[in-house]
């Protein structure tokens, strides 16, 4: 059986395969766009449905701020990883870091709005069909992003002990996918809820 | 080659503590060992599944049974169909296309074997909390136990209020849980495929198999997802309080239903692609020639797979949907007809001519080519919105899905266990029990299913818990359940040619049926690297290549 391992007429000399770690990541993207989809088709779905007040007009305010945050960290992402591949360890330390301050800041932003949405207007997720949709659409972008910095603090991490060099790039790109799909799902929940929804 | 592999298997098998081995199997990230483990953890289930179904055909072998009750009943119904989707035909089919797929790309495991070992944990503690909710259902409350709101858990049955206790909580978790697995194998299948064949392994020489498996995981990314997001509703309106389906705060019933039939119809077709894969492998090679029409065979599979992701809502024309979309699902389903059309004249044309022979993986194959066509067509009667008007919900649905399930999926599956047996025991399945196993199945399945679309005409509904006498169901009633038995019987003739044949089994050899895909190449079962030195192939049938070297397809493809 051995003739089976020696190459036959017709071999390809160069045999190049793209890399499973981005092809995953890429499934991964269509699955959980998936989930998001059927989230914001149940938000749309049920705009001015509720029964109760309030309303998103009454009650929602637009995070610019925070949402200028969460986009420029796909910036410093991209370029951390450019850095990272021409060995350049320290400056992408430094970007990586700033990324994770941003969507901290981010997430600190939705914290924020969901203290002032419970504690001065009352709006929790069991008050009217704005409050289960709006709850759950947010809070599941916002748990990606938690899940989103908690493995970019694991490469931070890696990358103070001086453990991330150039070798680790494609790695490291293959999370900046995952980062990027969660600002690009922001986009879309923002303009759902504070563009279209008001 | 083949004496290296012997020694290394040796070494390994030379007697070792059983408590090893137990633990070398928990803790295993090999694609076949994986594979093996879905497969068993499937056939469990799969026994289970079966004593639900005949304890519901017992209750409906006479009128005003009452073998069980009628609490016992809807639970029946809803543990058969929610085990036999979730936690057999699913870990099945992802048990042959984890052993298959690498071997037969010419790779050495899975592109990530431990997501691949935390994906089958994931499934498999999925099964084992829904059959917790038999003794954990039933919560503080005290009522109910194990899930009684349908496979199907429509809104508001699903709800705390008509649903009270934790069984439906099981269920909703249990579905989650084996979700997110079988999007991790799905993902794991589609980068193995992309990023593991082996060198000459174009996308255009591979076995249909791994297209199909390819196909079918593509599927399960955009169709498995629906249901975990709509599950996730059904807990925050089950557990936060939330409106989701809660039709008194402006919620809507029949958002559950759409979400669930965007999951629900695409899935019959991730149960049934890797069905044709198995179908695509084993005509051709028991027809003694390549498979008709292979680019045919790829692009109908593709576009089945985008057609189906726009028919589900022909499972609730009955809901009162508009013309328009009733008209738009009625074509989109009946255009489905198409390409798999196609497929069933491509096997066709690939055993028109052949020097067929008659072995028991041919022979379920056959039963499934027949079978599965009756099924789409009274799919096709089905995909009409008025004839659904007037038999939605009636045994001639139940008659029409089971056509699909046990006559197209579980006849394929038959066929593959026959056929890769071999490969992953090392021995060949009995022929002569398999064949009593074929024709026993055969007659019980049409004794069943053809006769349950009678009732279902006269006006049957679908998970009824018992009828009077004198509608003209009773016969046929009794007749089905007879059949449930001899389906019963067959199985029972599977399960011990499985067991027997591991023991006594003709020892099988590499290539037991002169085959011509890679896996057969290596030894059976395969070492835990599969090939010593990974291969290289030039055209669709490596093995043909190297059996006739004097006139190989590389020359013709």
């Amino acid at each position: 059986m051995s003739a089976i391992t020696t190459p036959l007429a017709g071999t390809p000399v160069a045999w190049k395969l793209p890399y499973r770690g981005k092809v995953g990541m890429a499934c991964l993207i269509i699955a959980e766009s998936a989930i998001f989809t059927i989230f914001v088709v149940a938000y749309l779905f049920y705009l001015g449905k509720s029964i109760t007040g309030p309303s998103p007009r009454e009650v929602l305010e637009t995070p610019i701020f925070y949402t200028i945050c969460l986009l420029s960290s796909s910036l410093t992402i991209h370029f951390a990883g450019k850095l990272l591949e021409r060995g350049r360890r320290g400056a992408f330390v430094g970007l990586w870091l700033l990324t994770i301050v941003l969507g901290a800041l981010f997430l600190y932003g939705t914290g924020q709005e969901w203290h002032r949405l419970i504690y001065e207007h009352g709006l929790t997720i069991s008050t009217n069909l704005f409050g289960t949709t709006y709850y759950s659409l947010v809070g599941l972008h916002a748990f990606h992003v938690t899940a989103g910095l908690i493995l970019l603090s694991i490469v931070l991490f890696f990358g103070l002990a001086g453990r991330v060099g150039p070798e680790q790039s494609a790695r490291v790109d293959v999370l900046s996918m995952y980062w990027h799909f969660v600002d690009a799902v922001w986009v879309v929940v923002f303009s759902v809820v504070y563009v279209l929804g008001r | 080659m083949s004496s290296d592999v012997i020694a290394i298997q040796s070494a390994e098998a030379a007697g070792q503590p059983w408590v090893q081995t137990l633990h070398e199997w928990a803790t295993t990230v090999d694609h076949k060992r994986l594979g093996v483990l879905y497969i068993l953890y499937a056939l469990f289930f799969l026994v289970i599944g079966g004593l639900e179904a005949t304890i519901i055909r017992i209750q409906l072998m006479r009128p005003h049974n009452d073998f069980v009750s009628p609490q016992v009943f809807n639970r029946m119904f809803t543990m058969h169909g929610t085990t036999m989707i979730f936690f057999v035909a699913m870990p099945i089919l992802f048990g042959f296309a984890n052993y298959l797929v690498p071997l037969m790309i010419g790779a050495r495991d899975m592109a990530f074997p431990r997501l691949n070992a935390f994906s089958f944990w994931l499934t498999a503690f999925g099964g084992l909390l829904l059959y917790f909710s038999f003794l954990g259902g039933s919560g503080l409350y005290g009522a109910g136990n194990a899930p009684d709101v349908g496979w199907w858990a429509y809104a508001p049955l699903a709800s705390r209020a008509f649903s009270p206790g934790h069984s439906s909580d099981y269920w909703t978790i249990a579905l989650l849980a084996s979700g997110f697995g079988s999007i991790g194998t799905a993902v794991n299948i589609i980068a193995t495929i992309l990023s593991m064949r082996c060198p000459g392994m174009k996308l255009s020489r591979m076995p249909l198999f791994a297209w199909l498996n390819l196909v079918m995981s593509g599927m399960v990314l955009l169709a498995i997802t629906p249901l975990s997001a709509a599950q996730i509703m059904l807990l925050v309106d089950r557990y936060l309080g939330g409106h989701f389906f809660d039709t008194q705060a402006g919620g809507s019933a029949t958002l559950w239903m759409h979400f669930f039939w965007i999951f629900g119809h695409p899935e019959v077709y991730v149960l049934i692609i890797p069905c044709f894969a198995f179908a695509s492998e084993i005509i051709p090679v028991f027809s003694r020639k390549p498979i008709f029409g292979y680019p045919v065979m790829v692009g109908a599979t593709v576009c089945i797979a985008f057609v189906s992701m726009s028919v589900w809502a022909h499972h609730m024309f009955t809901i009162g949907m508009n013309s328009y979309a009733n008209s738009f699902f009625a074509i989109t389903t009946m255009a489905v007809g198409v390409p798999t059309g196609i497929k069933i004249f491509n096997w066709l044309g690939t055993m028109w001519g052949g020097k067929i022979q008659f072995r028991t993986p041919m022979l379920f194959c056959i039963g499934f080519l027949f079978q599965f066509l009756i099924a789409g067509l009274t799919g096709i009667m089905l995909s009409a919105a008025p004839f659904n008007w007037q038999l939605s919900g009636s045994y001639f649905v139940v008659a029409h899905f089971h056509y699909v399930i046990v006559g197209g999926i579980l006849f394929a599956l038959f066929g593959a266990f026959y056929y890769w047996y071999p490969k992953i025991t090392g021995r060949m399945l009995n022929e002569s029990l398999g064949k009593l196993h074929f024709w026993l199945f055969l007659i019980g399945f049409h004794l069943t299913f053809d006769v349950m679309h009678i009732p279902g005409v006269l006006g049957m509904p679908r998970r009824i818990y018992t009828y009077e006498p004198g509608r003209g169901w009773d016969t046929l009633n009794f007749l089905v359940t007879i059949g449930a038995f001899v389906q019963g019987i067959a199985t029972l003739v599977f399960v011990a040619n499985l067991v027997i044949s591991y023991f006594r089994g003709a020892k099988a050899g590499n290539d037991p049926w002169d085959a011509w895909t890679l896996e057969w190449s290596t030894s059976s079962p395969p070492p835990a690297y599969n090939f010593a030195s990974i291969p290289t192939v030039a055209s669709r049938r490596p093995l043909w290549d190297l059996k006739h070297p004097e006139d190989p397809d590389s020359l013709y493809e």
